[in-house]
């Protein structure tokens, strides 16, 4: 069994961690996550203009390049928290330039290298996924594609098609860390994802509290937490890894209780 | 498009690629929007009253056709072939960009959007979006960088006059490329009722095709507007490039005439060796941003590197993804123009033919000198002067040493 799918074969809801690699002290952060109960980790690749995010990982992406943040520094972190936690699963987020400039193979090679598991890339949908997508899974790493509130049947059956790992569900169309979607919709379109596909179903984007945490978890295999983390690295810069731990163990509580009662 | 096998009108493909250029690299939640945007473009397209519709708003609300005009005295000057402007300058709102959005306004009604956004440079894209929101009533959002808010407030005042929300944009350098981002974030939250009205022929399928189309007019007109004056095909059309509207605009109906040559011209800012520049052709790589493959200024991580250029309308770091094609095919050459080239053309074009030319339009006239004197006299340089330079007075007057 894979690291993803091991982790979301848990006999809970999985909690999913987004961190901006190279804003703030990334690896101890990312320890953070894990000694809260994060199930995956999300690390963001940093991008000069990243179109799909909100204020504050937009503000985590500039912080982290205004640093000198390299992608030899994001595949760094990856294969050193590889080295120190080898069973959490790592998945790399973030922008299509970056992950091509040198060519798919080649990041899907140090990718491998990395020990990274999936790979979401928000702006490669599959028409035009003739090379990223075919280099990952060749180097054994899954692809992970994004459904939406506006996938309708058929696109579904486009996006799931060599979508491996599990399935992101982003609840509201919009960017990321602005508002959140309200349950009842999020409860109908987990269900016809999974009428769609047996893969995991993920959902993120708005999801900032262990109460809306919970909510979701009750109805999909995990949740998304992203800008509540990275606001936190904002807000406390070195002394990061304290209020990650807390908020993610609080997030752990929830997601991982959500069913219990 | 050609029906010819060979043409190189053909492209873009079917799914929007002109060569290994252009595509539709956008977040999975517009890529429903951009399909279904397609569908109503093609259905547009073979409409005969969307067509008449069109047509008619640019004759007698854009004031088309723009006329052909022998620079008699600049062509004296230059002391080579003749040059020959279109004068998009004219138009309705003073440049070519209306004829875009025109067309644009008419799909978005067409798909039952009731609000419009746009990003703007210049401020020229800008102005003649919120144009046609007034003349149609409906609501409209404009993305513009805080930096060109600063170097372009008549066109600011002018947005608001017309109707527009003008929302300053904070991130990155301030300039079009983060306003482009940032319109993109609002359609991603809109999609169920917005349309958005990208000002050049670039961002995903089918936006470099359809913008092609609309400005297309520019061309089609030159070309009969030529041979009904002279009788024949100019031997060189030059046209500035920024996402090079104005250009595909111009060349595009001549592509298959291999007698005429062409070239776009790009800004190159302070100059291409000090970095400060917004050539992507001549000092950029292929790369993927804002939802198109295309040449792009980048750095080896393919992080989106600042563009520098004197005119807004230039200053962006990527290029419409035809031209980057046009570029390697050979079909068209880009050169590179500076600053102070483009603002002693600037000069030179208001005191000898009494037009004072867009900053952007005279990058493409600070090429004249030395493409004309290569020619004969007997040849013709038709030259795209895409928008009037009023907006850019004070911009002008500033490095010139002059206190308004």
């Amino acid at each position: 069994m894979t690291r993803l799918a091991s982790a979301f074969a848990k006999p809970h809801p999985a909690l999913v961690c987004f961190l901006t690699g190279g804003d703030g002290d990334t690896a101890a952060n990312l320890d953070a996550l894990v000694e809260g109960g994060a199930d995956v980790i999300e690390l963001g690749m940093p991008f000069t203009d990243p179109m799909a995010d909100g204020p504050a990982i937009q503000a985590a992406n500039l912080r982290s390049l205004g640093a000198g943040t390299r992608i030899a520094d994001i595949l760094r972190i990856a294969a050193e928290f590889r080295a120190r936690h080898p069973q959490v699963p790592l998945v790399l987020m973030g922008y299509a330039n970056p992950m091509t400039i040198r060519g798919p193979e080649w990041f899907a090679g140090e990718c491998a290298k990395a020990g990274v598991d999936g790979v979401i890339c928000v702006d490669i949908p599959p028409e035009e996924d003739a090379a990223l997508g075919p280099a990952l899974r060749a180097g054994g790493i899954s692809l992970i594609r994004l459904a939406t509130p506006t996938s309708d049947a058929d696109r579904l059956n486009t996006i799931l098609k060599d979508t491996s790992g599990f399935l992101y569900y982003v609840s509201v169309a919009g960017i990321t860390g602005m508002q959140q979607a309200g349950i009842g919709s999020i409860e109908d379109a987990v269900a016809r994802l999974k009428a769609a596909t047996n893969l995991p179903v993920a959902v993120g984007f708005g999801v900032r509290t262990p109460e809306q945490a919970s909510a979701i978890a009750k109805v999909a295999d995990g949740v998304v937490v992203g800008s509540a983390l990275v606001e936190l690295v904002g807000q406390h810069g070195a002394n990061a890894g304290g209020p990650l731990r807390e908020l993610t163990a609080a997030l752990a509580d929830a997601v991982h209780g959500a069913r219990d009662d | 498009m050609s029906d010819l096998p060979n043409s190189l009108r053909n492209l873009p493909d079917e799914d929007g690629h002109f060569g290994q250029f252009g595509g539709r690299y956008v977040a999975e939640t517009l890529m429903p929007l951009i399909l279904d945007l397609e569908k109503h473009y093609r259905a547009a397209m073979a409409d005969p009253e969307f067509k008449e519709q069109f047509d008619d708003l640019l004759e007698h609300y854009v004031g088309r056709p723009s006329p052909l005009y022998f620079a008699e005295r600049l062509t004296e000057h230059l002391g080579g072939a003749q040059i020959w402007f279109k004068r998009e300058e004219l138009n309705h709102t003073g440049a070519h960009k209306i004829n875009n959005c025109i067309g644009q306004i008419l799909l978005a009604m067409r798909m039952g959007k009731t609000r419009i956004i746009a990003e703007t440079g210049a401020g020229q894209h800008g102005v003649a979006t919120a144009t046609v929101c007034a003349r149609f009533g409906i609501p409209c959002v404009i993305y513009m960088g805080s930096v060109d808010v600063a170097r372009q407030q008549p066109n600011v005042f002018r947005m608001k006059l017309l109707g527009a929300e003008v929302i300053p944009v904070e991130s990155g350098a301030k300039t079009l490329k983060d306003a482009m981002n940032e319109a993109l974030r609002d359609w991603v939250a809109n999609v169920h009722d917005t349309f958005y009205i990208i000002g050049t022929a670039a961002g995903p399928h089918p936006y470099p095709e359809l913008v092609r189309e609309f400005q297309s007019v520019i061309g089609r007109e030159s070309r009969a507007q030529m041979l009904s004056r002279t009788g024949r095909l100019p031997d060189l059309l030059l046209a500035a490039v920024g996402g090079g509207s104005n250009a595909i605009g111009l060349f595009h109906p001549f592509l298959d005439d291999a007698e005429v040559a062409m070239v776009g011209v790009e800004a190159a800012g302070h100059g291409i060796d000090t970095g400060q520049h917004a050539a992507s052709l001549t000092g950029g790589g292929p790369g993927i941003l804002h939802g198109n493959k295309t040449y792009l200024l980048q750095d080896e991580d393919g992080q989106i590197t600042e563009a520098h250029s004197i005119s807004a309308g230039l200053d962006y770091p990527g290029i419409g993804p035809e031209h980057s094609w046009l570029h390697e095919s050979g079909r068209v050459k880009y050169v590179p123009i500076t600053d102070d080239e483009a603002l002693e053309a600037f000069q030179l074009c208001c005191k000898l033919e009494g037009i004072i030319p867009a900053l952007e339009s005279a990058h493409a006239l600070a090429a004249l000198p030395k493409l004309a004197k290569e020619m004969d006299k007997d040849r013709i340089i038709l030259v795209n002067v895409s928008g009037r330079g009023d907006k850019d007075i004070f911009t002008v007057a500033e490095h010139l040493g002059v206190e308004l």
